[in-house]
């Protein structure tokens, strides 16, 4: 029976009351381990289509009569456009139709950043849409610029009130704590910088917008389109069967999409709207900058007795004041714990969600004042952790944790550090670094699936999701393939497109498999107990294979039907792991070399260990490329972004790749779902940039204190740690004869 | 407008287009062979890589007009024994780099049939993976049986 129910909904570690309607979930857990299908590894269903470049994305679609757009972008960090002609674009060749602001959403008047949209040109050819935007005549007034987030939280320039949080009394526990530590750390802004640029391809068919996009989330573009437009949702179709990544940045539709939409209704065309590279790198979202005040006070056991801390996040023009606070209320044990967190409101892009956004930040100060005060307890970082397990969230209880399993997976690979060590020389140093994860990761209803068995035993499952890259696709065939006991091989997955499935969950929050797997199953579930009712009829014994019950039914097929159940009430669904790093580190030069990661993570049930481990090296890599190289920059007068290539953003590439280990505890969460199974996403990318900092006072004594690691913080740091270390020779040490 | 013949994988084509276009707009627009992907258009990426007499060459910067030998893209290396080495290690995650990573992998094992990592690291750094599939194509072109 449908039920109707109030629910805390989660993503990204933001949280909202919805009221959904949630089917009963009666299907008990698959035992833990390997089955025949699930838990073992599987190549993608669609990689011959992706390796062999017959995978059609977004960029690929060549609809009949396509137009190609471009887009007019500010110059200046803050302006108004004061008057502007759109009539000098309109008349060059292959112009078909111009827009400026207030025509399309997200196409404004006055620009809060370097790269807001302005106006948008048609044309047959993008080179004649760029030539055309470059002849819009405006006249601009430059507005005072805000850069600086310290600035903006003096000014009280913020995106929202100051987020505060306390429990316990922390005053008092600071006043009592036999060691403090404090720190100031900062983070970068960094881009997600997907391989697919932004773009969307929209037209109209009758009174029907067909939305062809590269999206993390099929139905939220749906909703914010017909929101936006004025349409019901159903007069909006959004397709996308293959997309170049996201991680996070492609969650909503932006002012592409409507730009897109507006040019088609003016010309009755379809029209693409791509970013550039350039823009990609302006105007596309990033993890926005932090600077975090933390403060930690410890008793002379190793009991963490308090934590403080302030943070700033440079959000940018808009965006949401990510939880950069939410490790530090989470991963430990410490009863007063006392946080602010400010959202800047800067004329700098807007931030958007990037792989655990906040989180990826917070445990990066977090876990290197833990080690800060490791280091001044004289406790074993890895012991100090252990000390201080938090056995439950503030409370409520873990629907599952087995952080404690990964403690002890990781002890050999800690162990190594005394060899590590022994291996530096002169220049280059060699350490061991440790830190611990906490994300979210649980996905939620609602979400859905259709499968659909015909008589030669084959299923289809159907459902409009997307799969960003993930290898998502691949785990649902794998789910249903278990369920009605065929291979994998006779299981296929429909996805892609609004109008021919129902409705799924964003691709965001590691909530892909969590949230459509279980609705996978319970389809697949259906479609067997209908198995199982011909079965009988035909008096077959019940281990008769499913190919050989259904052959007699030939035009007929089997509809099987399911959701996605409710989380467990009452509990904190989140996902754990902790990073061993092993660097270098070149003590003339400042240059890190990561050498070796082992990386163990507790997500409940795998159901493709090798997806899964691509998962965890593509989040390792891109942390190390967060912790080493990328950065955007800006101009600290005019606010222009000077990074705008991949020439100056500096991901890393295949020579830059560690050693990496996956180990997973795969031990299903029994109280979550019909399967078990969290996120693995964005985990793997939350305790790297520690970890490394981490790594670097082991092998070196300096504490890093901010991203990325540049040679010239590296070096920054060593020499503090040397003149500390002179201090100390100086006041304590006895003089040697 | 200005007259161009090209051979692609094998097949000859004369067409008439703008000079200053580049090979990538060609393939794509042109051929519809959109195998080969755009994501940088300045020669910074690698997805764009295409062979010129087995030479990988960045199609993007490349001038259509200026091309002197024979083009292959990964629609020419579908059979190609590396495409199955590639799934079956998972180098693949969104697969918006993993054509010009076949055809960059594709040149280095025809000169050099086993390479080793360090080999494999030198030849595909001009290839970049924002996903991070490095480990699995490293797996792959090292698992790779020519």
């Amino acid at each position: 029976m449908a039920r109707l129910i109030r629910t805390e909904k989660e993503v990204e570690g933001r949280f909202e009351e919805v009221w959904i309607v949630v089917e009963e979930d009666p299907l008990e857990q698959w035992p833990e381990g390997p089955l025949e299908v699930v838990g073992r590894p599987a190549p993608r269903k669609d990689g011959p289509e992706r390796v062999r470049g017959e995978a059609r994305y977004t960029a690929d679609l060549r609809l009949p009569g396509m137009l190609q757009a471009a887009v007019l972008r500010s110059p200046h960090a803050h302006a108004k456009v004061r008057r502007i002609d759109l009539a000098p674009a309109l008349a060059l060749p292959g112009v078909r139709a111009a827009i400026g602001p207030g025509e399309a959403h997200g196409l404004e008047e006055e620009a809060g950043f370097a790269g807001a949209a302005v106006a948008a040109v048609a044309a047959d050819t993008f080179a004649q849409a760029r030539a055309a935007v470059k002849a819009i005549d405006v006249e601009w007034e430059e507005l005072e610029v805000v850069l600086d987030p310290d600035d903006a939280v003096k000014r009280e320039q913020l995106t929202a009130e100051p987020r505060t949080y306390e429990r316990g009394d922390v005053d008092k526990a600071f006043a009592d704590a036999d060691v403090v530590v404090e720190g100031t750390y900062r983070t970068q802004t960094v881009l997600h910088n997907s391989m697919e640029t932004h773009q969307a391809i929209c037209e109209w068919q009758g009174d029907t917008l067909h939305v062809y996009i590269s999206t993390q989330f099929i139905w939220g573009i749906r909703q914010a389109v017909a929101q936006t437009l004025d349409l019901p949702e159903d007069k909006v179709r959004v397709v996308c069967e293959f997309m170049g990544g996201g991680f996070g940045s492609k969650n909503g539709p932006d002012e592409y999409t409507f730009v897109a939409a507006e040019l088609a209704k003016r010309t009755g065309r379809p029209v693409r709207c791509a970013l550039t590279r350039r823009e990609e790198n302006t105007s596309a979202g990033n993890r926005n900058a932090t600077i975090q005040r933390l403060r930690a006070g410890a008793r002379g056991d190793g009991t963490i007795v308090a934590f403080e801390g302030e943070f700033r996040n440079s959000v940018g023009w808009s965006g949401w004041n990510a939880s950069t606070e939410g490790p530090m209320r989470m991963l430990y044990d410490c009863e007063n714990v006392r946080s602010v967190t400010y959202g800047a409101k800067l004329n700098t892009p807007p931030m958007k969600a990037f792989r655990a956004p906040g989180f990826v930040e917070g445990t990066f100060g977090l876990e290197c004042l833990v080690d800060e005060l490791a280091a001044k307890l004289d406790v074993d970082p890895l012991e100090l952790r252990r000390r201080n397990y938090a056995a439950s969230n503030e409370g409520t209880p873990f629907s599952s944790k087995n952080l404690e399993d990964c403690y002890r997976m990781a002890e050999p690979h800690w162990e190594r550090r005394h060899e590590v060590r022994s291996r530096s020389d002169a220049v280059w140093k060699r350490g061991v670094g440790m830190a611990s994860q906490i994300w979210y990761g649980g996905g939620g209803p609602p979400s859905y699936a259709w499968v659909r068995l015909g008589s030669d035993g084959r299923a289809t499952v159907i459902t409009a999701m997307q799969d960003i890259g993930t290898g998502t696709r691949t785990a649902m065939a794998q789910i249903a393939a278990e369920e009605l006991g065929i291979p994998l091989e006779h299981v296929d997955v429909a996805l892609g497109d609004s109008a021919r499935g129902p409705y799924a969950s964003i691709s965001a929050g590691s909530s892909t498999l969590p949230s459509m797997g279980p609705a996978v199953r319970a389809a697949a579930a259906d479609a067997r107990e209908q198995v199982e009712d011909i079965a009988e009829q035909r008096g077959l014994p019940a281990d008769t294979p499913l190919q050989e019950i259904v052959a007699v039914l030939e035009e007929s097929q089997i509809l099987g039907k399911g959701a996605r159940g409710p989380n467990p009430t009452g509990m904190s669904v989140l996902t754990f792991g902790v990073h061993v790093v092993e660097v270098a580190v070149d003590v003339e030069t400042g240059e890190v070399n990561v050498e070796r990661v082992a990386a163990i993570h507790d997500v409940g049930r795998i159901v493709n260990p090798l997806g899964a481990s691509s998962q965890v090296e593509g989040g390792v890599i891109q942390g190390i490329g967060h912790t080493l190289s990328e950065e955007r920059l800006l101009d600290p007068e005019s606010g222009r972004i000077l990074t705008t290539s991949l020439d100056s953003y500096r991901m890393p590439t295949i020579a830059d790749v560690p050693e990496i280990i996956c180990e997973f505890v795969d031990r299903p969460d029994e109280h979550l779902t019909n399967l078990g199974s969290k996120g693995l996403g964005e985990p793997p990318i939350v305790p790297i940039a520690a970890a490394i900092a981490n790594a670097i006072r082991d092998a070196t004594g300096a504490e890093v204190h901010e991203l990325p690691i540049s040679r010239e913080e590296m070096l920054r740091a060593l020499r503090e740690a040397e003149e500390r270390a002179r201090e100390k020779e100086k006041r304590g040490a006895p003089a040697a004869v | 407008m200005s007259a161009l013949r090209l051979t692609v994988n094998g097949g000859e084509h004369v067409l008439d287009v703008p000079v200053g276009t580049s090979l990538a707009q060609i393939l794509r627009d042109e051929l519809g062979l959109t195998g080969t992907k755009i994501a940088c258009n300045e020669g910074h990426c690698g997805a764009c890589t295409v062979q010129i007499d087995g030479v990988p060459q960045l199609s993007c910067i490349t001038l259509a007009h200026a091309v002197e030998g024979e083009v292959t893209t990964i629609e020419g290396l579908r059979e190609h024994p590396l495409v199955e080495a590639f799934v079956r290690a998972d180098a693949v995650q969104c697969g918006y780099c993993t054509p010009g990573q076949v055809v960059s992998a594709a040149a280095l094992v025809a000169a050099n049939p086993q390479p080793t990592r360090e080999e494999i690291r030198h030849a595909m750094a001009g290839n970049i993976c924002r996903c991070g599939t490095y480990p699995k194509i490293e797996e792959a072109i090292l698992s790779w049986q020519g």
